[in-house]
C-alpha cells in the first residue's frame, strides 16, 4: 500500500482521492475559518448586510474588549482564563500521573483482581460521567468542596480512558528492561520513575492531550461546582458573554473569546499528534 | 523482597493443593500481602475512581426510588419515579425519541465516516496525512461552546443568517427559514452540528490501527488473489483493526447518546416545544433546575443501562470471531 495506486496512464483513483480529501477538509474547517475572521471583524462589519465570510479590514480591537472591557461581571477576563488554565493543568499533571501510577501494576504485575479492575475501567469507558452529575455533585458538596479549585480537580484525575490507555500502551512493551532494572536492585518506586515514566512518553503525551480537551471544554464543572464568579472558568465564561441562547450580541468579543478557548488545543494537538498515533495504535478492544 | 512480587504468583498457581488446603480467605489474605506493592500503586487512582465514579452510580440507583429535593432527607418512594418517567412524563419519552433519533443517525454515520475517512487518509503518502489529520481532527476538539458563535450566526433566522442569505440568493428559499425555531429543523441542525464535531478519538485510533497493519497481510492477500483497493478493505483491513473498531464503537456509542452541549447551545433548554430535547436535557433540568434530584436519578439510571446495554450489544455483534 505504498501511496496511490500506480495506474497505466493517469491515476485517476488517486486524483479524485485528492480532491475528495481536500474538498471535505476544507468543507470541515470554513465554520473555523469564519470564527476566526468573525473574531478580527470591527464592528462595522459584523452587522454589515449583505454578510460577508471573510474579514475586509482585520482588527485587534476585540481582543482589547475582552481583555480590558468585562462588561456584566465584576471579574476581569484574564481571571477565567487563569482559571482554566490552572484547573485543566492541575488535572492534566495529576490525572496523568495517577493513572500511569495504576496503570503500571495492571500491565506489569501479575496481581489478584488486576483483570477485574481493568474490566471495571472498560466498564466505566461504556457510560458518559454526565450521567453521574448528581451523585457527583452531592458527594462534593457534603466534603464541603464547593466554591474551591478541589471541586473542579478531584472528579475529574481518575479518568478511565487515560488508565485504559495507558495499561494497553505498557502491555505491548517488552519487560526485559523491568527485569535489569530488578536485577540492579532498583526498588519498584525508582523503576516506576526511571524505567516505567520514558516508557510511556507516548501514551502520556496523548493523555494529556485528551485530559486537557476535556478539562478545557467542559463548562459543567464550573456551573454545577462553583456559585462564585471567582471560581468560574472560560467556556462559562463565554456562555455568559453571549447572554443567552439566539442572543446575537457581541460576536466580535464573543469569536475573539472563542478564537482565544481553541488555540491553544490545536497548538497541543499540533505538538503532540506523532505521538498521539503511536498510542492509539493500542488502544484496541477485545471481548 | 520486591523481586518476590513478580515471581510468587508463579509459585502459588503451581500448587494447587496447598491452595485449597490454606483455605479461600488466607489465600486471598496472602495474595494481597504478596501484591501490597502493586496495591499502593493502585491507590490514588482507585480511591478517587470509587468515590467519584462508583459511588456516584451506585447512589444513582439508590436515589432513583427516592423522593429528594436536596432540602428535605430522601423519602423512599419504590418505583413511582420510573412509573412517572414512562407512563405520564410525555416529556420524557418525547426526548428518549429524539435522544434515539440523533444517536441512530450521528452514531452509525460519524462512525462509518471516521473509519473511511481515515482509511482514505492511510492510503496517502505519511508526509501529506498530516494535513488532513488535521482538517478532520480539528472540529472534534472545539467545545460547543466555543463554537456557538459560528452556529448561530450561520443558522440565524434572518436575512443576515449566513445560510438563510446564501440560500436566498441562490432561489431556495424566498424568505428567511428559523431554522433554530422551527420544530422540523432543530434535529437536523443538531445531526449537523454533531456530525460535524464526531472525528474525535475514535478517528485517531482507527488512523493508528490503519498504519499499524502488518504489510506482509496484503502481500499474502495478494497471492491469495485479492485484486481490488475494497477487497483488500474488507478482507484483509478491517479483520486487522477490529479491536480499534471496537474501542472506536464504545466511544462514539457514549457521545452520540449523551447529546447535550449542542442542543443547549443551539437551541436552548427548553428548546421551543422541546423539539431539540435529549434525554441528557430532561436529566439537566430536573436535576439542576428543578432540584428533583430523585426523579432526575432515575432518569440518569434509564441513560445508563441504554449506555451499558447497546455496548454489550455491539460487543457480542462486533467482537466475536
Amino acid at each position: 500500500m505504498e501511496g496511490i495506486v500506480k495506474g497505466k496512464r493517469i491515476d485517476f483513483g488517486g486524483i479524485f482521492l485528492y480532491l475528495f480529501l481536500t474538498g471535505l477538509g476544507i468543507v470541515m474547517l470554513l465554520p473555523l475559518v469564519y470564527m476566526v475572521s468573525t473574531a478580527f471583524k470591527p464592528v462595522s462589519e459584523l452587522f454589515l448586510f449583505p454578510p460577508r465570510f471573510f474579514v475586509d479590514n482585520p482588527t485587534l480591537i476585540n481582543f482589547r474588549d475582552l481583555l480590558l472591557v468585562t462588561g456584566t461581571t465584576s471579574v476581569p477576563f484574564s481571571r477565567y482564563i487563569f482559571n482554566s488554565l490552572f484547573v485543566s493543568l492541575c488535572i492534566v499533571f495529576f490525572g496523568t500521573i495517577i493513572s500511569a501510577m495504576a496503570a503500571y501494576p495492571l500491565a506489569k504485575h501479575n496481581m489478584r483482581f488486576g483483570s477485574a479492575i481493568f474490566n471495571l475501567i472498560v466498564l466505566a469507558l461504556m457510560f458518559s460521567p454526565l450521567v453521574i452529575q448528581i451523585p457527583q455533585y452531592l458527594i462534593v458538596s457534603k466534603l464541603g468542596l464547593i466554591n474551591t479549585y478541589w471541586a473542579l480537580i478531584l472528579p475529574f484525575l481518575a479518568a478511565p480512558v487515560g488508565m485504559f490507555l495507558m495499561t494497553q500502551f505498557l502491555r505491548q512493551l517488552p519487560d526485559a528492561l523491568l527485569e535489569a532494572a530488578r536485577i540492579d536492585g532498583a526498588n519498584e518506586w525508582r523503576i516506576f520513575w526511571t524505567v516505567v515514566m520514558p516508557m510511556l512518553k507516548p501514551a502520556i503525551s496523548t493523555f494529556a492531550l485528551l485530559s486537557f480537551i476535556t478539562a478545557w471544554n467542559d463548562p459543567h464543572p464550573a456551573q454545577v461546582y462553583t456559585t462564585d464568579n471567582d471560581m468560574k472558568t472560560l467556556p462559562f465564561a463565554i456562555q455568559s458573554l453571549s447572554g443567552g441562547v439566539g442572543v446575537i450580541a457581541r460576536v466580535g468579543t464573543l469569536g475573539a473569546a472563542s478564537l482565544l478557548m481553541i488555540i491553544p488545543i490545536i497548538i497541543i494537538f499540533i505538538i503532540t499528534q506523532r505521538m498521539v498515533l503511536q498510542t492509539m495504535a493500542h488502544s484496541g478492544l477485545k471481548e | 523482597m520486591i523481586t518476590e512480587t513478580v515471581e510468587a504468583p508463579a509459585a502459588n498457581q503451581a500448587n494447587p493443593t496447598r491452595l485449597r488446603k490454606q483455605g479461600w480467605l488466607a489465600t486471598l489474605w496472602s495474595d494481597l500481602k504478596r501484591d501490597r506493592v502493586s496495591w499502593l500503586f493502585l491507590a490514588p487512582f482507585l480511591i478517587l475512581f470509587f468515590v467519584f465514579t462508583v459511588l456516584p452510580v451506585v447512589t444513582s440507583i439508590g436515589m432513583s426510588f427516592t423522593y429528594y429535593n436536596i432540602m428535605e432527607p430522601a423519602k423512599f418512594i419504590g418505583l413511582s419515579n420510573y412509573k412517572l418517567l414512562f407512563v405520564d412524563d410525555d416529556i420524557f419519552l418525547k426526548a428518549i425519541g429524539i435522544t434515539i433519533k440523533i444517536a441512530f443517525v450521528t452514531g452509525p454515520i460519524g462512525y462509518v465516516m471516521s473509519f473511511l475517512l481515515a482509511w482514505l487518509i492511510s492510503q496517502i503518502p505519511i508526509k501529506y496525512r498530516f494535513f488532513y489529520t488535521l482538517c478532520f481532527y480539528t472540529p472534534s476538539i472545539t467545545s460547543a461552546t466555543a463554537m456557538s458563535v459560528v452556529w448561530l450566526y450561520l443558522f440565524a433566522g434572518d436575512r443576515k443568517g449566513l445560510l438563510n442569505y446564501y440560500a436566498m440568493q441562490l432561489g431556495i428559499f424566498d424568505e428567511p427559514y428559523l431554522f433554530l425555531q422551527n420544530i422540523n429543523s432543530i434535529v437536523p441542525v443538531i445531526v449537523i452540528v454533531s456530525l460535524w464535531m464526531s472525528m474525535g478519538v475514535g478517528f485517531l485510533a482507527f488512523l493508528a490501527g490503519l498504519q499499524n497493519v502488518p504489510k506482509d497481510l496484503y502481500e499474502a492477500g495478494a497471492i491469495d488473489g485479492i485484486r481490488f483497493r475494497w477487497q483488500q478493505l474488507i478482507y484483509i483491513t478491517v479483520p486487522a483493526v477490529k479491536p480499534q473498531l471496537l474501542f472506536g464503537a464504545v466511544l462514539q456509542i457514549v457521545a452520540s447518546l449523551t447529546v447535550f452541549d449542542v442542543s443547549v447551545q443551539l437551541v436552548g433548554l427548553p428548546s421551543p416545544l422541546y423539539a431539540g430535547h435529549t434525554i441528557m436535557t430532561h436529566l439537566y433540568d430536573y436535576a439542576f433546575i428543578k432540584f428533583e434530584m430523585g426523579y432526575a436519578a432515575a432518569i440518569a439510571v434509564v441513560l445508563f443501562i441504554m449506555m451499558i446495554g447497546l455496548n454489550r450489544l455491539i460487543f457480542k455483534w462486533l467482537g466475536r470471531d
